[in-house]
């Protein structure tokens, strides 16, 4: 199914976000951020250090209380919800990845147990087949079969980044966060992470919100694109809109001072 | 068997009476949600910390002048251990001992459950070290009890699955973790795998104490008590592959006793009380000895 | 032939009476006795006192004199006895501005209200071992001079009246509800300041040593100043309903320490000093500068600090490791037979044996 016919087989957004707003003191985090977000589309929020993009992802996925604003996830209000039913959507519907994956990973634990954890945490009892849809997914990773029993301190940055996607999306969530993603690998390991989360993204049918620094990371997996700046959104539309045809005079700075390799 | 005549200066059982009605709230809510662990106020004891304390307030609170103490520790009436609180009670309450398990009302217990099935009416009272059976998985208290609250439990069988993968079995012999009535997992205290089988469906109430950790907690006659494993992996309650050398038993959990400086050992049941039943009923096993020699 | 070993009781009751046999030592030697040990030992029977929250100068020098000389031991006895003693009342809460000081002193300022008076310290002693203590002598009097009735007051007040220091919160509780008593209630976290500073107070001394040792070398730095030091009595009175008003029904030693500490601020929050509270039983100098250092480590949080990973700022590490009652019960347990658990490795660990060697084999 295409872009066009997932997004309008349902009409009905699959996250909205009205009004947030979170301060630190007197400083802005970020100022009255709304969007939707439908099933299967990927936003990147895009900005420099210090545009609020962090600040927001984390208020996003219920690591910080907002001071301002509404969140609903398939149409319950998240902010309400209490702390228990936000962890449980934390391990069940949602997934986040870590820009360090050290974060998302447990080191001391082997790559198959970090993936089957999910399971295990949802009810699967059966070793063989828990292995077995470990050993499946390192191979969507495109990690070795044969490392299932490592640890990933064993592993370079990018394989530990692949795991950590793994171990997020075995159980089948509906919505990612990730937070800078590809930051901390070099160049052709981040082109291949890309590659990868870009055909997850389409055979899944995630909803993804990524936010970044790196406008060749939305080029390539964001539909919609929000920039910010000084903790607000300046402008937001289709990726190849905003990039192509920057309106906002921000915009145009970030666009024109990416590097053309 | 009396030991002795109790103190006049403590109360009954050593506890003063306000002390008592804390933890009998506290083993109420326990038993109210079994494998719960309920906070409590631990007293100080007379015994240290990690000597008990934990058990003895548990079977303090539930004394009564009729009742009918049997003390164990590693399944044996005369370890140091088992004497001391014994003798304790014997001081502070004047209550009659005995080493009879089916003669015993309430049974304190130190890393074993007797072999002798209980009964009905019967309390045994668990000595307990560490409550907490993702302690060492998850040092931080915050965070366990939002994993017991929440029923998130992956953790347990990640380590589970670690150990298989790694040993190629569930490479815990002790302590080994439950689920109980589908809810909360728990720890049994430091009895042997071999044990675990013994804590469902027993017609007893099964009482933990944790003294220097703070938590009691319980399970109330005929609860189901189911220890942890995979479909495929099932939980296998072993032991050693002998027989008792005095009286034969087969399916009783041994100890092993070095008998010469050769390397000769011989296995010997951990229940001294069952062991000695069996003698007395004239099984025998490998090296047919008396009945070992009476109480210094 | 095997015989299964008894005599547990009598192995008991020998122990114990050897264990009295060297308490006592040399008979040829003078006995101790408890009040030359309240008398000449004070600084012992202080810390037992506090840790073992019960003040009572004799009954800390029996717990000494019965534990030969072992403090954590002392404690031991001091806490068991307490846990029999019946509660009659709360006593109000104490006015350290009131104490009749014999000892104090400020870092912070080089002349105050009060005067620095230095009392009973041994701060500006040479530690030369003094041969003639070991004979036993009479001691001169010391030089006296008449007692000032003049009030001392508290230092920080003065900071406090310009607004230099943050107020002394009275307590985390808004409604004034009295603090938790940590000996009848189970300590439950995350813990107010009032819980913490209890748990503290009766903490093991080296322990909280230690952790405000680490906060001085880098792990969570408070930048810490002695504002004051005091040490003297003070009364302890208690409202007897019967009559209407409270009665002082007798006076306490204590310490106290109040650390001024690293200044907080913000562009709309003006710079302030900011606190930490130590309190102790009798002459304890020691554990009450480093109880303020660490109740000031473990005031980041509300403090608006970020958390750098200190051990000394972990309150859960803090509070959970820090009575040594706890602590040596639980360490000294394995020496109690795990026979029965070691067992069970046992049997695990030869059939792993088994199994890998049976694979080896099959291997080759």
């Amino acid at each position: 199914m295409s872009l066009i016919e997932k997004v309008t087989a349902t009409d009905t957004p699959l996250l909205t976000v009205a009004g947030l707003t979170k301060n630190y003191g007197a400083r802005i985090g970020c100022a009255d951020v709304s969007f939707d977000l439908f099933p299967g589309e990927v936003l990147g929020i895009v900005g420099e250090s210090g545009s609020g993009k962090s600040t927001l992802l984390s208020c996003l996925a219920g690591h910080q209380r907002p001071d301002l604003g509404q969140i609903i996830y398939d149409g319950q209000d998240v902010i309400a919800m209490s702390e228990s039913a936000r962890r449980r959507l934390g391990r069940t519907d949602w997934a986040y990845v870590h820009q360090n994956p050290r974060d998302g990973l447990r080191m001391g634990v082997s790559a198959g147990g970090n993936v089957g954890e999910r399971l295990m945490a949802v009810g699967a009892r059966h070793y063989g087949d828990i292995r077995a849809a470990a050993t499946d997914w390192l191979g969507r990773v495109e990690i070795d079969a044969d490392r299932i029993d490592d640890r990933p301190r064993a592993f370079s940055g990018g394989m530990q980044q692949r795991l950590q996607i793994a171990r997020n999306l075995v159980t089948g969530p509906r919505l990612v966060f990730m937070d800078e993603p590809t930051g901390g690998l070099d160049v052709s390991v981040q082109a291949r992470l890309l590659d990868l989360l870009r055909g997850l993204v389409r055979d899944l049918g995630l909803s993804v919100v990524i936010v970044t620094h790196d406008l060749a990371v939305v080029r390539l997996l964001a539909h919609r694109l929000m920039v910010m700046q000084g903790g607000r959104v300046v402008e937001q539309g289709l990726t190849d809109q905003v990039l192509d045809d920057p309106q906002h005079a921000y915009t145009q700075l970030l666009v024109s001072s990416v590097l053309q390799v | 068997m009396n030991d002795a005549t109790p103190e006049p200066a403590y109360n009954f059982a050593y506890l003063d009476e306000q002390t008592k009605r804390m933890i009998r709230r506290a083993i109420l809510k326990g038993i109210a949600v079994p494998g719960y662990q309920v906070p409590f106020a631990s007293r100080e004891m007379p015994m240290p910390y990690g000597w008990g304390t934990g058990g003895v307030q548990v079977t303090a609170a539930c004394l009564v002048p009729e009742d009918r103490l049997k003390v164990i520790d590693q399944g044996a009436d005369d370890t140091t251990n088992a004497v001391s609180i014994r003798r304790f009670f014997a001081r502070t309450a004047g209550v009659a001992t005995t080493t009879r398990t089916t003669e015993a009302t309430l049974i304190q217990t130190r890393h074993r459950i007797p072999e002798t099935p209980l009964h009905a009416g019967q309390i045994l009272v668990y000595q307990v070290p560490i409550p907490e059976p993702l302690r060492f998985l998850e040092p931080r208290e915050t965070e366990t009890r939002k994993m017991h609250e929440l029923e998130e439990y992956g953790l347990m069988h990640v380590k589970l699955y670690e150990d298989i993968a790694r040993h190629g079995q569930i490479a815990t012999s002790y302590a080994y973790p439950v689920k109980v009535s589908g809810r909360y997992v728990m720890d049994p205290s430091p009895i042997p795998k071999f044990d675990n089988p013994k804590l469902s469906g027993s017609p007893a109430i099964q009482l933990f104490g944790a003294g220097r950790e703070q938590r009691i907690y319980a399970l109330p006659p005929y609860t189901k008590v189911v220890s942890l494993d995979f479909d495929d992996h099932p939980f296998q309650a072993s032991k050693a592959a002998h027989d008792c050398d005095l009286c034969g038993a087969k399916a009783s959990y041994l100890d092993e006793v070095i008998t010469d400086d050769l390397g000769g050992r011989m296995f010997v049941c951990s229940d001294t009380d069952f062991c000695t039943d069996r003698q007395a009923h004239g099984k025998r096993g490998r090296v047919s000895a008396p009945v070992s020699g009476d109480a210094a | 032939m095997y015989v299964a070993v008894k005599g547990g009781e009598r192995a008991i009751d020998n122990a114990h009476a050897w264990l009295a046999e060297e308490r006592r030592g040399d008979p040829a030697v003078p006995e101790l006795s408890v009040a030359q040990i309240r008398e000449q030992m004070r600084l012992a029977v202080n810390r037992v006192m506090a840790e073992g929250s019960l003040y009572d100068p004799d009954l800390a020098a029996l717990a000494i004199k019965q534990s030969r000389g072992d403090l954590i031991e002392a404690v031991f006895l001091l806490r068991a006895y307490r846990t029999t003693l019946p509660r009659l009342a709360s006593s109000n809460p104490i006015d350290t501005a009131a104490m009749a000081v014999d000892r104090r002193i400020s870092a912070t300022f080089k002349d105050l209200p009060g005067g620095q008076v230095l009392g009973p310290t041994f701060d500006y002693t040479h530690r030369l071992l003094d041969f003639k203590l070991a004979a036993e002598g009479s001691v001169p009097p010391a030089p006296q001079s008449p007692a000032t009735a003049a009030p001392v007051p508290h230092v920080i007040d003065i900071l406090n009246r310009d607004g230099l220091i943050e107020a002394a919160t009275p307590d985390d509780t808004p409604d004034n509800t009295p603090p938790p008593d940590l000996t009848r209630e189970p300590m439950e976290l995350p813990a107010a300041r009032a819980l913490r500073l209890q748990a503290i107070t009766r903490g093991d001394e080296g322990f909280i040593l230690s952790m405000a040792y680490s906060t001085q070398r880098g792990y969570g730095r408070t930048h810490a100043f002695v504002g004051e030091l005091r040490i003297g009595h003070v009364a302890v009175s208690v409202d007897i309903p019967e009559l209407g008003f409270a009665v002082e029904i007798g006076e306490i030693e204590l310490s106290e320490c109040e650390t001024v500490n690293q200044f907080s601020g913000s562009r709309t929050q003006p710079a302030q000093f900011t606190r930490g509270y130590g309190l102790v039983f009798g002459q304890s100098e020691r554990k009450a500068i480093a109880m303020s250092l660490v109740d000031r480590a473990l005031r980041w949080k509300e403090l608006g600090e970020d958390d750098t990973g200190a051990p000394a700022q972990d309150e859960e590490f803090v509070l959970m490791h820090a009575d040594n009652v706890q602590a040596t019960g639980f360490l000294e347990h394995i020496k109690l037979p795990h026979y029965v658990d070691f067992q069970a490795e046992l049997e695990l660990v030869r059939r792993l044996r088994a199994d890998a060697i049976t694979l080896q084999e099959a291997a080759e």
